[in-house]
């Protein structure tokens, strides 16, 4: 794929030396030349970076050929620790940014990078970082164009924030959005929740728990795409991040002014997060997912559209969970698995302090 | 998922249900007043709500959702103490994590942290002391907060610290006791409950005689119960069985978990460290006699209280506040004035709507308000 009308001369890319990041890298001269040479350039390796200007530049034509609207976005990501088992920082700030694009129906094109890093971190973590983030942008198919780095003094971040914005492109006919859930229709989710959550409660290693929780950190646009083939008119989507399907659904249900109900029985969880959740004291419908939507579908496509979802990697645990009521409007009910029933309401605050 | 699926089978809930509804015709009926069970402990609230079990009970049972929340019950006074430790620029102040959105006069724990102070969240005493061994330069403070179910780790944190001579850990003590304050609800002119669930996991400490007043002094029944949703059901038909019967009696449906005695090494544990209060004040219920414990003098080292000085000031409740009511079953947390209004999760005035275990934020957080209004006006016109 072309970005840049004129052709680039070739050039000599610069190296970086030492062991850790200081403020010279922020500073606007050669150390951030060579670290912005070797770490940014050098990874992410496209021609719209290569040229080294202050913007991304991309030819009209070439975005707007079968669609005729466009998606852009920003996510920032402050996750602690750096590195989880399943994923990083880096994956994470790709596949967050792919994939709130991806929720509206559009097709991730292009990411920026910002990178706040505090002084001191080691330069090995940031390529293992950016490295990351290459892999993520390549399996979801998006360059990453443009970016920024600021170092900042010790103490003034937690070594390393990034920021991804992204555009896309949404496909012609294509209208997904909160407000749309109609009575009838049916809530359907890609697979297991709270793996994210729980792998990170997990590494930061304060409860003395021993598991083998992976985040499920993973780009949602490949899957999205073979959904809209077979049910074009979804009605509500989005990535259940912060705040869990709870958060989601609540939003449809507000947004739409009906009630959901949903089915506990049917909401699909791995034992190793229900564990963790029954020790902890937390509810896995509020846990943070990174590769997990919710969408809301006419009942008559219901059957296809999950059948579609299950021979897809990322949906091979679809399951259907609920359904859109008349009322209570604006609320989430859950029938409990012990026969009862309970609202399911916004969380106060956070259930965890700073999952992503 | 093994030992907690089979505490919540919806087909032994069902014939748990068909038991209760078998005996309505001694309960139910024109005159009668519903039967009030009050659930002492947060515990029991939470699992009531998150599994919806109060709308599965027939109209004829009210369930009263006691104090047993000590995050909850934590006066204002306290939480400005806390804050005031923790915002001393030495001092690493350790608490669990339900306490730290509790509102102080001036501000929250958490405030507290946005402001600067080192407040950290931990899941257990030991996690403080091993911060303060980690930290020797600095005063390790540990929230103590609870009743006896925590009282015994976090006196043999204290034992512990003492063995290894460590001295740079503290505790701002809060522990309550629960005897005395279910001794205060069922004295108080007002009360008219008809039977108790017993806290669970005080009764692990400290045995089932501690109850027998109840059922001796104050003929109340009285059943020591479970965590899971079909403990409850279960103890809610043992408490309906003895009111048949026209018994009062302790019953222990917990069996599993509570010996009848009691754990020895906890409760020397306790006793070696904690001495009872003469009083202590709670939020929403005022001040109760030996209702707190506080740290014998042999371990005034490890007293926050005594090592640095706090403000200790009284506070008073909101006037407009009924949490007072709704604990003792008078009113239902709905019908106080300020609920939902002045009074949300958001901005808690009172102590029932502070944490999720309180009974207001449950009513709040997980209720159909909108039924249980339309339940409760259905209710009146009938008896009207």
């Amino acid at each position: 794929m072309s970005t840049s009308a004129t052709q680039i001369p070739q050039r000599q890319r610069r190296t970086l030396h030492g062991d850790t990041i200081t403020l010279a890298h922020g500073s606007g001269g050669k150390a951030m030349r060579d670290l912005i040479d070797d770490v940014f350039v050098g990874t992410f390796d496209n021609a719209a970076l290569e040229s080294l200007e202050d913007q991304a530049r991309f030819p009209m034509g070439e975005l707007g050929e079968n669609e005729d609207k466009l998606a852009f976005t920003t996510d920032s990501y402050v996750v602690d620790p750096l590195f989880f088992p399943g994923g990083d920082i880096g994956k994470l700030a790709i596949t967050g940014t792919v994939n709130d694009l991806a929720v509206s129906g559009a097709i991730p094109k292009y990411l920026t990078c910002g990178m706040i890093i505090e002084e001191g971190l080691s330069i090995n973590v940031l390529r293992r970082v950016v490295t990351s983030m290459k892999r993520a942008a390549d399996e979801a198919g998006v360059l990453v164009v443009t970016g920024d780095t600021k170092v900042v003094h010790r103490g003034s971040a937690d070594k390393l924030f990034i920021n991804t914005a992204g555009v896309g492109v949404i496909p012609k006919h294509i209208d997904i959005g909160a407000h749309r859930a109609e009575v009838g229709d049916v809530v359907i989710l890609n697979g297991h929740i709270g793996d994210h959550g729980a792998a990170i409660v997990d590494a930061r290693g304060e409860f003395a728990m021993q598991n083998t929780i992976e985040t499920d950190c993973q780009p949602l646009n490949g899957l999205i795409a073979s959904m809209l083939d077979v049910c074009p008119n979804l009605h509500c989507m989005r990535d259940a991040t912060r705040g869990g399907i709870a958060t989601v659904l609540n939003e449809f249900a507000d947004a739409s002014n009906v009630g959901v109900r949903l089915n506990e029985d049917a909401v699909p969880i791995r034992s190793e997060v229900r564990g963790m959740c029954e020790i902890l004291g937390l509810d896995p419908l509020y846990l943070a997912n990174e590769g997990k939507l919710v969408a809301i579908a006419p009942r008559s496509g219901a059957d296809v559209l999950l059948e579609a979802m299950k021979k897809h990697p990322m949906g091979r645990d679809s399951a259907i969970v609920g359904e859109v009521m008349e009322g209570p409007t604006g609320r989430v009910v859950l029938a409990t698995s012990f026969g009862g029933e309970r609202v399911v309401d916004m969380l106060v605050g956070e259930q965890l302090p700073r999952i992503c | 998922m093994k030992y907690v699926d089979e505490f919540r089978d919806p087909e032994k809930a069902k014939s748990l249900l068909n038991a209760i509804n078998g005996v309505s015709h001694h309960f139910d009926g024109e005159g009668k007043t519903p039967l009030q069970i009050m659930e002492f402990c947060g515990g029991h609230t939470h699992t009531i709500f998150r599994y919806g079990v109060e709308q599965m009970l027939p109209e004829w049972i009210e369930l009263v959702h006691g104090p047993g929340c000590p995050v909850c019950v934590l006066p204002m006074g306290r939480v400005d103490d806390c804050v005031s430790l923790a915002e001393r620029p030495d001092v690493i102040f350790t608490t669990f994590g339900d306490a730290m959105r509790v509102p102080g006069s001036r501000k929250s724990l958490l405030q507290a942290k946005a402001d600067g102070a080192d407040v950290r969240m931990v899941y257990s005493p030991l996690d403080a002391l091993k911060l303060a061994k980690a930290n020797p330069d600095r005063e390790v403070i540990f929230f103590a907060l609870g009743f006896e179910t925590t009282m015994p780790s976090t006196a043999l944190t204290v034992l512990e610290a003492d063995k290894e001579g460590i001295r740079n850990f503290s505790l701002f003590c809060n522990h309550i006791t629960t005897v005395p304050t279910i001794k205060a609800i069922l004295d108080s002119p007002d009360m008219r409950l008809d039977g108790f669930l017993a806290p669970g996991h005080v009764s692990m400490v400290v045995g089932e005689r501690p109850f027998d007043f109840v059922a001796d002094r104050y003929q109340k029944p009285i059943v020591i119960t479970g965590f899971e949703p079909l403990d409850i059901l279960q103890s809610i038909w043992m408490l309906l069985e003895q009111l048949v019967d026209g018994r009062s009696d302790v019953e222990n449906q917990y069996a599993r978990i509570v010996p009848s005695d009691g754990n020895m090494p906890g409760l020397d544990a306790i006793a070696q460290v904690f001495e009872l209060r003469e009083f202590f004040e709670w939020r929403g219920l005022g001040s109760i006699d030996h209702s707190g414990v506080s740290i014998r003098d042999e371990f005034a080292r490890y007293d926050a209280e005594r090592k640095f000085s706090v403000p200790n000031l009284k506070i008073a409740d909101p006037k407009s506040c009924q949490c007072g009511e709704v604990l003792k079953g008078t009113i239902r947390p709905w019908e106080c004035k300020v609920f939902g209004s002045a009074c949300t999760p958001e901005t808690p005035m009172g102590a029932l709507m502070v944490s999720s275990e309180g009974a207001c934020a449950a009513y709040y957080n997980f209720g159909d308000l909108e039924a249980l209004l339309a339940k409760q006006r259905s209710k009146k016109i009938a008896s009207a």
